[in-house]
């Protein structure tokens, strides 16, 4: 039995998963139309490389990586490009980003695909298919893949899968685990291979006895393809919000404490989603982009069910197959804890898409009014990053900024632990993704300024050296006409002399004249 | 021994300086707004009092002695000065933000009237050396001790919802003067 | 009478030599309060506070010639910045300098543009690419908003565009919730109808 620790904090939400485990993954029907938004990913966004007008094929790359933390996009299926515009898409802001409209044609042509063997190729090269398999994180915060398998100095001894899943309602990786258990399994081994890492441990909460038994099946079974030298282990961790959190499942596992600010490469631990380990073996040994995801739809529906759902389709499609009852009001995209409110159901489904909860007044009744903070410390009970929720609330309301990042607001999972004990039902978390971005606006605003500050030092430089040299090209000339003057050799008469004298002087305030002119044209006064 | 300890607790608890004597009110209200500056002012003050209160003695004693005590307070200040002056430029040197910092306040030690009262409370006390510094100690740990105690609690005050017509200066008095009240509490702790 | 002159006399001879002695051992140079000041300074260099830039601006203050709520692109945040670094109260933008605005970037309209090179050299961080007959244009990343390039261009073709909320740039909004009980049920009973 292996030895697991404990994270500070965690509460004990109701998981309510039941009602979407009843079936097996299905697979959504091909939608109307596809909106595929470029910008799904961490990172910059992809670049398109197709235009209104074009046919595409299933698989075939219409959005370039743009820059080192960037990732491609690919059209789901084969069809007609209709545009390349800016559509409304799944952000708190409710602003629309530039995204490519494909209708589809119905016959699924598939571009012709380049498996490889992972064995027989060099970690960069692996790394390279993958960003161009637009391969990212799909446990939602969608970075990178290729970025997460650099690794530096340190050696990585521990591969972590999280197949923790613990926030309520979501069941996608569940089920994932459950049917596809081998897949997962061989592209942990992919990954292992990549890091170099010494073992692969899959972390999976004790709620899911069916998936824990299916991967430790996957590993028995698969063993031909496993190093055995290496030890494949499932864990089964206790269920506690958020223990899925990648620090604090780290933490569970190994006992180690990811420092605050680095990362969990520095102390030669990577941790990666179960699904995208299925993607990562899906894009290595079949060669397919990440093209589709499971994503479990709840709530306020008829058949709670999770689908394999190819990435743009738009969302009320989605919802339509398990039937939104008719008093939902809104939808969340995510869990109840960490999830966003839709502001429209006509967006797309993107790569980070979990779960898309209808919610009800009756399913999540509206929260009763904030009341002052009375400084209970029931936040710092629960909080998994051990912070001090209740200080770092004083500071972002007051917009104490400097104190809240003295307080390690960054150090922030936003979780939703403290806010869902407060007994003044303060939005806490609203305070610090407020205070968040408003420090990073800060801190944007303060480059600019720098980079300012060094340009209009440059140009007082430079027009301080333009003032020099034009100053030394005068005197230059002054001289050279003293020289030429005392250079003659002839005596001359006094008349001649006088006219001589006048002659250089009258050639100097010429000189001088077409100097000065020359200078109002390049610098005229005022 | 004990007696040196007696002197500490009294002078930093029983006859707090600020709360209990009510002087050194000045850079008390005005360097309390940040919890690093009201360190380093304690800092300061601490070092500047301890060696007021030694420097004093020893001029007391055996400079002035009995015929020369008109001169007390006159040489008192001078060398007060002296000494701050001498602070100064020593913290310019060693932290030039916890200069900037302080700012006027600085300086402003020479006319702290805590600074000048306990060498003439030694002198009323007829303390001797040991005594003297003890208790110059004391007193500026007590100083120090009530500014850090005082500046976490304007911090927090930052960014409280106070009424308006208090926000500022209104509401710090306000909080030092409960303050007062609560370190006369510790009155007969000694005896 | 003599015995109190000498005493004095000796006392402060003695502080004399030691503060001599520290002047020499503890000097220190310069005055960083300027480059501290300029640092808070948003450095667009616009010349609204009546200086010719930030750091003259920032020399002014320092010197306690200057009030310090004379930047508009600062806004309320750099005088209370300032305020603390000085340690002085804050002060509201008074009625001699302008109100601030929201933050800008020039553009050239370049079917109008003359290439006169009037606005290349008015501004005051060379954000302006282009020379003598050529076509103008604006380096945006660059541009701080000043508009110093819009009064001297002779053919009126430089427009300020706000800049726009965009994904890019959008920050999360200061949480505003109700307390009280009633307001909330009123606010609760409107969105479920």
């Amino acid at each position: 039995m292996r030895k697991l620790y404990h994270f500070h904090g965690g509460i004990h939400p109701p998981s309510n998963k039941t009602q979407s485990t009843r079936a097996a993954i299905a697979h959504a029907p091909l939608p109307t139309k596809l909106i595929v938004p470029l910008h799904q990913h961490a990172g910059e966004a992809a670049k398109p490389i197709v235009q209104a007008g074009d046919h595409v094929l299933k698989g075939q790359l219409i959005g370039m990586p743009d820059g080192f933390v960037s990732s491609a996009v690919h059209a789901p299926t084969s069809g007609t490009i209709t545009a390349i515009d800016m559509q409304l898409i799944a952000h708190p802001s409710g602003l629309p980003n530039l995204c490519a409209t494909l209708i589809p044609d119905g016959k699924e042509e598939w571009v012709g695909l380049k498996p490889v063997d992972y064995r027989s190729h060099s970690t960069a090269e692996l790394q390279q298919l993958l960003r161009m398999a637009g391969v990212v994180g799909l446990g939602g915060a969608a970075f990178p893949s290729d970025i997460k398998l650099r690794i530096g100095k340190q050696k990585i001894t521990t591969l972590i899968l999280n197949g923790a899943e613990c926030e309520p309602y979501i069941t996608c990786d569940d089920m994932l685990m459950r049917e596809r258990a081998a897949e997962i399994v061989q592209g942990a081994e992919m990954l292992r291979f990549m890091l170099d890492a010494t073992e692969v441990l899959i972390g999976v909460e004790d709620n899911k006895p069916e998936a824990i038994a299916a991967l430790q099946q996957a590993i028995t079974a698969n063993g031909r393809v496993l190093q055995q030298s290496k030890r494949h282990e499932v864990v089964a961790i206790p269920t506690i919000y958020p223990g899925g959190g990648a620090k604090q499942l780290i933490r569970v596992i190994t006992g180690l404490e990811v420092p605050s600010g680095k990362l969990p490469t520095d102390i030669g631990v990577q941790c990666f989603n179960v699904a995208t380990a299925c993607t990562v073996y899906r894009a290595l040994a079949h060669g397919e982009p990440l093209l589709s995801r499971v994503i479990t739809i709840t709530g306020n529906v008829r058949q709670a069910q999770n689908y394999e759902v190819l990435i743009g389709t738009p969302l009320a499609e989605l919802v339509a197959l398990s039937g939104a009852l008719p008093d939902t009001d809104r939808y969340i995209m995510g869990g109840p804890m960490m999830g966003m409110p839709l502001p429209s159901v006509l967006v797309p489904a993107v790569k980070a898409t979990n779960c898309i909860i209808a919610a009800s007044a009756k399913l999540f009744p509206p929260p009763p009014p904030a009341m002052p903070c009375i400084r209970c410390t029931r936040c710092v009970d629960v909080c998994p990053a051990d912070l001090q929720p209740q200080d770092l609330y004083w500071f972002a309301q007051s917009r104490e900024f400097g104190r809240a990042q003295v307080f390690s607001l960054f150090d922030c999972i936003e979780c939703g632990a403290c806010s869902y004990v407060c007994p003044s039902h303060i939005p806490l978390v609203q305070y610090y993704r407020f205070a968040k971005s408003e420090i990073r606006a800060r801190e944007h605003d303060k480059q600019l300024a720098d980079q300012a500050r060094v340009r209009h030092e440059y140009h007082e430089q430079r027009l301080e050296r333009e003032k020099r040299e034009k100053a030394d090209k005068l005197a230059a000339r002054e001289k050279a006409a003293q020289a030429a003057k005392l250079a003659s050799t002839r005596p001359l008469t006094t008349q001649q002399q006088t006219e001589q004298t006048e002659q250089t002087e009258l050639e100097a305030s010429r000189a001088h004249i077409r100097e000065v002119a020359q200078s109002e044209v390049e610098h005229p006064e005022g | 021994m004990t007696e040196y300890l007696l002197i500490l607790i009294s002078a930093v608890f029983v006859n707090n300086i600020v709360m209990v004597k009510i002087l050194g009110l000045c850079p008390f209200m005005g360097v309390s707004r940040k919890l690093e500056a009201a360190i380093g002012m304690g800092a300061a003050t601490t070092f500047v009092l301890t060696l007021a209160s030694g420097s004093s003695y020893l001029i007391n004693h055996y400079l002035l002695g009995p015929d020369l005590s008109y001169l007390t307070t006159l040489s008192f200040i001078v060398v007060i000065a002296g000494i701050v002056q001498f602070t100064e430029m020593v913290v310019q040197k060693t932290s030039p933000v916890l200069h900037q910092v302080l700012g006027i306040y600085l300086p402003l030690i020479t006319t702290n009237c805590a600074v000048l009262g306990i060498p003439l409370l030694n002198v009323q006390a007829k303390h001797n050396f040991m005594e003297s510094i003890f208790f110059g100690m004391g007193g500026a740990l007590g100083f120090t001790l009530v500014m850090v105690l005082f500046a976490a609690m304007r911090e927090r005050l930052e960014g409280a919802d106070v009424p308006v017509i208090f926000k500022g200066s209104a509401i710090a008095m306000v909080t030092a003067g409960l303050m007062s009240l609560s370190f006369m509490g510790f009155s007969g702790l000694i005896k | 009478m003599l015995s109190a002159l000498l005493v004095m006399a000796a006392i402060a001879i003695v502080l004399g030599a030691v503060l001599g002695f520290a002047a020499i051992k503890f000097h220190t140079e310069g005055n960083p309060l300027v480059d501290k000041i300029d640092a808070v300074l948003p450095q667009t260099q616009c010349g609204q506070c009546s200086y010719p830039g930030c750091k003259p601006y920032a020399t002014a203050i320092a010197a306690g010639e200057a009030d310090i709520n004379r930047c508009p692109p600062g806004g309320e945040e750099g005088i209370q910045k300032l305020a603390d670094l000085l340690g002085v109260e804050f002060k509201p933008f008074g009625s001699d300098t302008a109100a601030p605005k929201p933050k800008s970037v020039a553009y050239i309209d370049e079917s109008t543009c003359i290439g006169c090179t009037l606005c290349i050299q008015a501004c005051p961080v060379d954000a302006i690419v282009g020379a003598a007959k050529q076509m103008h244009t604006i380096i945006a990343a660059e541009c701080t908003g000043c508009e110093l390039c819009v009064a001297p261009c002779p053919v009126d073709c430089i427009s300020m565009l706000v800049i726009e909320e965009k994904i890019s740039n959008w920050k999360w909004k200061y949480p505003v919730y109700t307390m009280n009980v009633a307001e909330a049920a009123q606010t609760a009973a409107g969105a479920a109808r």
